[in-house]
């Protein structure tokens, strides 16, 4: 055991601390940064008005309490939840390189909005059409995964994955090109990149049920995830019934980036990058990597946020903004590789 | 002389390119949405297929016999479909682009010129040029007296536009927002091809990203909120209804909802303010002129609306036809269908 493995099981309190800390300071930068300026009375205002339920709202409350403050709940949300889903699939796999969208989730979310857009439906109805694509596109997965027996099922898994994702993305090209350029295709693009900008408080609350019903046995399972992620043979001898808990995690983080994809669009990297940052801090054991990759997601994801929509008036789509600060990252990660992935 | 008929030479095209064309023009492969439309203004005989197929409810506003052409996709610009193979089976006389005259525009017309043997030209697109495109492209089409009727309806409505704008103060001018998606948070940045005519009628587009870069952007809602539009122009129904419905707390907040001036293009046969940006957009020029200047600009929506698809589209517009038309841009649109 190395030296700086044992210094972070000497303190993982105080990392988690600082965790917390580091997610207060970016919903601090969330809040105060922005186009439209606020005074310093306007955030007293707006949590009054919160407070008291008042309903006739000042230009000011009204940028707090129905765009800023739901769009920094969303960053929080969609960060966490990308976060532990990858978290969750890398040890479901034991592969570094897995991201929640190893399954399809996010190929098959994007066809969902691709079709709604395609068939110009309104904007619940895209983000219902990624929801349901996302979840259907998993299913079809563990489906192919379930029928064919006999050889390593996480093998199997990952590359019905593949396939399956490559199709909905073919689907998602013919859509492209079928589609009204001057209308159909910019918001197809856009919404491919990922942007919080349409997020509104009535959107988080729709989407606050699927994904904290996918984080509450994951985080109830931790434990037993740590022990899947030993591989098969050891879970049985230690007496898990490792197919069925599969399953059940698989659905579990299928729900939770499901229902960020749908109103977030397709934001790459974070359940990538993510959990390596906190497997670095807290090292690999699940019950303290879920909370820690959660926490460093949501701070990570509403600095993002934040950067995209100050930088210019213009807003720089999210899947732009995490590529160019991932793939740097991750480029250091490969080079610092001799510490191992787990 | 018959339409069409012309003998064999060369023309310059708005690139600076010298084509040969063939002396009789009777099959016209438009290049791609913008080209399909000039084309069809000048000579929709000759116009071999639509980019994409019409749809039922744009098919009433143009001529029978186009309303059915095949689709073919495009060659050039967003979403560029069409095959080589489609555009020889297709046997035109003559490819048209309208639109960009970049050098990227120009090779790919320089590629296909060589590879199909068919002569290849390029008109300059900008809304500015439309009389010089109109009468250009009639000549080479064999259309002459008609591009000269279309570019002199042009200048007129270019002249009657530009002297209701300048007799108002630049501080007096609406400022404008173009929302496009269905979030409404797409718009055009000042000096795009996509909002150049909000400018020409006299709105001041405030998605202005200072020179720094044009075209299609998204933007935060808060930099809507900042911006403040007085009035907020669209062509999505999706993003109108959204709107209307009051679902949206961003929207509700911005001057030009609280006043009710957020207006509605209509689409059909193609949009008013842009989709494609062809000369379709010389409708919705005197519409915008007319809810930015008001009095200012006097424009009598059925009448022009009737003048235009006329002139333009070679369609006598029914009663039924037209209180749509009028309806559409009066917020209320036929339903949304594929």
């Amino acid at each position: 055991m190395s030296v700086a493995t044992e210094r972070r099981r000497s303190a993982p309190g105080a990392v988690m601390a600082c965790l917390v800390f580091a997610v207060l300071v970016a919903v601090f930068a969330g809040l105060t940064a922005g186009a439209y300026p606020l005074s310093l009375q306007s955030y007293g205002r707006a949590l009054e008005a919160l407070v008291s339920g008042e309903t006739e709202l000042t230009s000011d409350e009204r940028v707090l309490l129905l765009v800023r403050g739901p769009r920094v709940l969303a960053g929080l949300l969609v960060g966490a939840a990308l976060a532990a889903a990858g978290v969750v699939y890398q040890g479901l796999f034991r592969n570094p390189l897995v991201s929640p969208d190893v399954l399809g989730v996010s190929a098959g979310a994007g066809l969902g909005a691709v079709v709604a857009i395609f068939l110009s439906l309104p904007l619940a109805m895209i983000q219902l059409f990624a929801f349901a694509g996302g979840i259907a596109t998993v299913a079809v997965v563990t489906f192919i995964a379930a029928a064919v027996q006999g050889r390593d099922p996480t093998l199997v898994l990952v590359l019905a994955g593949v396939v399956v994702g490559a199709l909905a993305g073919a689907v998602i090209s013919l859509l492209k090109v079928l589609a009204d350029p001057y209308d159909q295709l910019p918001a197809i693009t856009f919404w491919l990149l990922g942007s919080l900008a349409s997020v509104r408080a009535g959107d988080l609350a729709a989407t606050l049920l699927p994904v904290l019903l996918g984080l509450l046995p994951l985080v109830l399972l931790r434990w037993r995830i740590d022990i899947l992620s030993l591989g098969d043979e050891e879970a049985r001898a230690l007496g898990l019934e490792a197919g069925r808990l599969r399953i059940i995690v698989i659905a579990a983080a299928t729900l939770v980036t499901a229902g960020v994809v749908a109103i977030a669009g397709v934001i790459g990297w974070i359940g990538l990058v993510i959990p390596h940052m906190a497997r670095m801090l807290v090292g690999p054991s699940f019950e303290r990597l879920l909370p820690a990759a959660m926490l460093l997601g949501a701070a990570y994801l509403v600095v993002v946020d934040t950067l995209a929509r100050t930088l210019s008036a213009i807003e720089i789509p999210l899947g732009i903004l995490t590529a160019v600060l991932g793939a740097p990252f991750f480029l250091w990660l490969l080079w610092r590789g001799r510490h191992g992935w787990s | 002389m018959a339409p069409g008929a012309l003998a064999a030479r060369d023309v310059i095209d708005s690139a600076g390119r010298s084509v040969r064309l063939p002396d009789r023009v009777t099959r016209v492969f438009a290049a791609g949405g913008p080209a399909a439309i000039v084309v069809y203004v000048l000579r929709p005989d000759a116009l071999i297929g639509w980019p994409r197929a019409m749809r039922a409810e744009e098919r009433p506003y143009v001529l029978e016999s186009a309303r059915n052409l095949p689709e073919v996709g495009m060659l050039t610009g967003r979403g560029g479909s069409a095959n080589i193979e489609v555009v020889l089976r297709t046997k035109p006389d003559l490819i048209v682009d309208f639109g960009s005259v970049r050098p990227t525009f120009v090779s790919l017309a320089e590629a296909v010129q060589e590879h199909t043997g068919i002569a290849y030209v390029l008109v300059d697109g900008r809304f500015d040029a439309t009389p010089t495109a109109l009468r250009t492209l009639g000549d080479m089409l064999g259309a002459s007296e008609r591009g000269e009727t279309l570019a002199r309806y042009t200048e007129a409505l270019f002249a009657r536009v530009d002297q209701a704008v300048a007799s108002v103060a630049e501080s007096d001018r609406p400022r404008v927002y173009l929302a496009r998606g269905p979030d409404g948070l797409e718009t055009g940045l000042k000096g795009s091809i996509n909002t150049e005519i909000i400018e020409r009628a006299g709105g001041r587009n405030v998605a202005d990203a200072e020179g720094q870069r044009r075209g299609i952007a998204r933007v935060s809602p808060e930099q809507i909120l900042v911006w403040n539009p007085d009035v907020i122009v669209t062509w999505d129904r999706r993003f109108h209804e959204l709107v209307r419905s009051g679902r949206d707390p961003i929207w509700q907040g911005v001057e030009a909802v609280r006043r009710g001036r957020i207006h509605l293009a209509p689409t059909a046969p193609f949009g008013w303010i842009d989709r494609p940006p062809s000369v379709n957009r010389l409708m919705g020029l005197a519409w915008l002129a007319g809810l930015f200047l008001g009095e200012r600009f006097a424009f009598d929506i059925e009448v022009a609306t009737r003048e235009f698809y006329r002139l333009f589209y070679q369609v006598e517009l029914s009663e039924g036809a037209l209180a749509t038309l009028i309806a559409w841009a009066d917020g209320k649109p036929p339903a949304l269908r594929q």
